[in-house]
């Protein structure tokens, strides 16, 4: 088998053990590449069924409006159910304070609101894009991940992971983040939207728009980014590597048009992924700190 | 180009991180932005060098420790294979995490320091490599500029490596001598060491054939779940998912579902709307059978001709993985793919000291300890042996009481 096969093949069994181990499991769907990609497996793995799950979007409020216009139009195109948990209100339920000064991200909020969904929703476990190559943290953690009732992950106390053998047995109030493509790198996901044709989000493409520069990463320039006098907005040539909301975002000078200029550009790419991601730089174990209490 | 998965295990001084940063060093995946990260944390360690552990040791608790605690998994590619590594700890105290890393590789690589040579830790790696079946072994003989490049160091450590491999079962053991640090013998054939002709490290992982004991082996299929969309168009729809562990499935053949023994016709494969004349090893598929047989998750179809054993009774290499040792008088759940079933382990029947490799008898087992044991099941389940096939060989035993995995089984034998 080659290569994406083994990987793909690999990724269904695992949203096939979701559907046989869980009650109400839920697809993590933020409008990126990765849980595109797993939208595209969750066809190949349920298909002429239903999914056996709704899609669940965690939504800032700061979204890129093509991400938003995409996911709307697939959740048309598939039949399936969309569920959005809004941070927005979380910060009007007082749950959260929105951050101040001109930093400010509602990127750490979203752990509230997640959690905030899934006990809502009594969820048991999430499907999320995360992949081990991404980051140090994410190189360590099982492909079924159980959270304790507070959402918290314990790298100290994983459970033993065995061949394709996944323990999703948990107790009433713990869930499990399931990762089917976390043995998926930056390269292989992108091979295999091309080799699938699946359609991305139209910021993964170079285009011009206004940026301003923010500790030496090019950001689009939205109203989200409280800018001000000391901010130059340029006109520039970009497109983004991974889709976050726009405030952690970053953006990448890029002349790929189209999905063989982005293979040949992350080959060439001495920068990783997450290195245009500036909720990764708060500090160096910035990933695990999230992950542990609640992040997926 | 297909996926190469291999293990390394071993402690902090043995060069391991060395080696792995320099493979990931060599092959570019390395990236500018991870190595700064390395080189602002080194500086913080105050000893000037670059700490290539940091790229594994992906937790604080680990960095701070300076050892690694549970398995890193690091992805590299060149042209000719995609590599997964596990990076799995050597310290006794986490064995059960290296078994983890231990269970999906094709390959180990086993360090060996040219200055001390084969020591305990060696033996208990590759005692683990055995039980878990891993079928190809590389020793890497590491730290060769410090012993000047001697050719009789190297061959005094493999005549004692292969006395060791006379009691395991590794099918297939190479040597390279190397120095992580210095590079040789790494990406490219060191000049230091003229008398070895063989590959370099990663010439050899990109060629190296991995015997995946897939020959010969017999056809199996565990449904994980049924697909049957009850729309009016596909009324009478009703598919078997899977993934193939084992063997070839194809159109036509006669299969039996077990554990229930109703035999039928395999009707139609499909995978992704597309039908499918056969379904190899490790495909994930639906296959349709010609009969109405009632068939759910956990029930497993293979070949009317090429039947596993089916049993409530087996004999089982055990890893004990929890804390609380094991208790005879509890019952434990055992999954195998996605069959649960209550089960009792019976007895005890020996216990390995993975140090000398002694077997003895045993009342019990603790944390990480390594054994044999007999049980019986609730319902009757259809394994092969571990050896013929791990994917249908091998299950965990669950803590009811806190749903934690507390054992790797590799089944041996049944029991009448």
């Amino acid at each position: 088998m080659d290569y994406l096969d083994q990987l793909e093949a690999e990724a269904i069994y695992i949203l096939r053990e979701v559907a046989g181990q869980f009650e109400k499991p839920a697809l993590l769907f933020s409008g990126g590449k990765d849980s595109i990609t797993l939208v595209h497996l969750a066809e190949k793995a349920f298909r002429p069924g239903k999914f056996p799950f709704p899609l669940v979007h965690i939504d800032t409020g700061h979204n890129f409006p093509e991400t938003i216009a995409f996911r709307d139009e697939l959740i048309a195109r598939l039949g399936e159910k969309l569920i959005v948990g809004y941070v927005q209100d979380s910060i009007n339920a007082g749950k959260v304070v929105e951050q101040r000064g001109k930093h400010a991200s509602r990127n750490a909020l979203q752990t509230v609101t997640l959690l905030d969904t899934i006990s809502q929703h009594s969820f048991d476990a999430c499907i999320g894009g995360a992949r081990r190559d991404e980051e140090k943290a994410r190189a360590k953690e099982r492909i079924f991940s159980v959270r304790d009732e507070f959402g918290q992950w314990d790298p100290k106390r994983q459970r033993p992971e065995l061949w394709d053998i996944y323990n999703g047995r948990i107790q009433q109030g713990e869930n499990v983040r399931v990762f089917p493509i976390s043995n998926w790198t930056e390269l292989d996901v992108w091979n295999y939207i091309r080799r699938e044709n699946i359609q991305l989000p139209s910021i993964y493409f170079s285009h011009e728009r206004n940026v301003i520069t923010r500790n030496g990463q090019l950001m689009a320039a939205a109203e989200f980014l409280n800018i001000d006098h000391e901010d130059v907005v340029e006109y520039r040539k970009v497109r983004f590597r991974t889709v976050g909301d726009m405030t952690c975002t970053a953006a990448v000078p890029s002349e790929a048009y189209h999905i063989d200029d982005i293979i040949e550009e992350i080959r060439q790419s001495k920068i990783s992924e997450r290195g245009a991601r500036m909720d990764d730089k708060v500090s160096e174990a910035a990933m695990e700190d999230r992950k542990k209490s609640g992040y997926f | 180009m297909d996926i190469l998965k291999f293990i390394t295990a071993g402690s902090v001084d043995d060069g391991k991180s060395t080696l792995i940063g320099r493979l990931l060093y060599d092959t570019n995946a390395i990236l500018d932005d991870q190595l700064e990260a390395i080189q602002r944390a080194s500086r913080k360690n105050n000893d000037g060098t670059l700490d290539l552990a940091i790229l594994t040791d992906g937790l604080k608790a680990e960095r701070e420790q300076g050892i690694t605690i549970d398995v890193a998994y690091k992805y590299f590619q060149t042209t000719k294979r995609k590599f997964i590594i596990a990076d799995a700890p050597g310290h006794v105290q986490y064995t059960r995490n290296m078994v983890t890393g231990a269970s999906n590789a094709d390959l180990a690589i086993i360090l060996i320091d040219a200055r001390k040579g084969v020591v305990e830790q060696t033996r208990r790696h590759s005692f683990l490599v055995s039980l878990l079946a891993i079928p190809n072994v590389l020793v890497c003989v590491n730290k060769m500029d410090m012993v000047d490049y001697d050719k009789a160091v190297f061959d005094k450590i493999m005549a004692d490596y292969e006395r060791l491999t006379d009691s395991l079962r590794i099918k297939q053991v190479d040597y390279i001598p190397v120095s992580a640090l210095k590079g040789d013998n790494i990406a490219t054939e060191s000049p230091n060491i003229p008398w070895y002709n063989g590959k370099s490290l990663l010439s050899f992982l990109e060629t190296v054939n991995i015997s995946h004991m897939t020959d010969n082996q017999q056809a199996r299929f565990p449904v994980q779940w049924v697909v049957r969309p009850q729309t009016d168009e596909l009324h009478d729809y009703r598919g078997y998912a899977g993934r193939v562990v084992g063997g070839t499935f194809e159109v036509g053949d006669r299969i039996v579902a077990l554990p229930s023994g109703f035999s039928s016709t395999i009707s139609r494969i499909e995978f992704a709307a597309a039908d499918l004349q056969t379904a190899e090893n490790g495909a994930s598929v639906i296959i349709h059978l010609a009969d109405n047989i009632d068939i759910s998750r956990g029930d497993m179809l293979v070949k009317q001709a090429e039947q596993p054993m089916v049993s409530q009774r087996y004999e089982a290499e055990i890893c004990w993985m929890d804390t609380k040792p094991l208790d005879l008088n509890q019952f434990y759940l055992l999954q195998q793919h996605g069959k649960t079933t209550k089960v009792k382990i019976q007895d005890v029947v020996y216990r390995v000291n993975v140090e000398t490799l002694q077997k003895s008898t045993a009342e019990n087992l603790g944390l990480n300890d390594i054994g044999k044991i007999q049980f019986k099941s609730a319902d009757p389940l259809a394994f092969d042996s571990y050896i013929a096939n791990k994917a249908n060989g091998g299950a965990i035993l669950i803590d009811m009481r806190n749903n934690l995995t507390v054992a790797a089984l590799m089944i041996t034998e049944l029991v009448d």
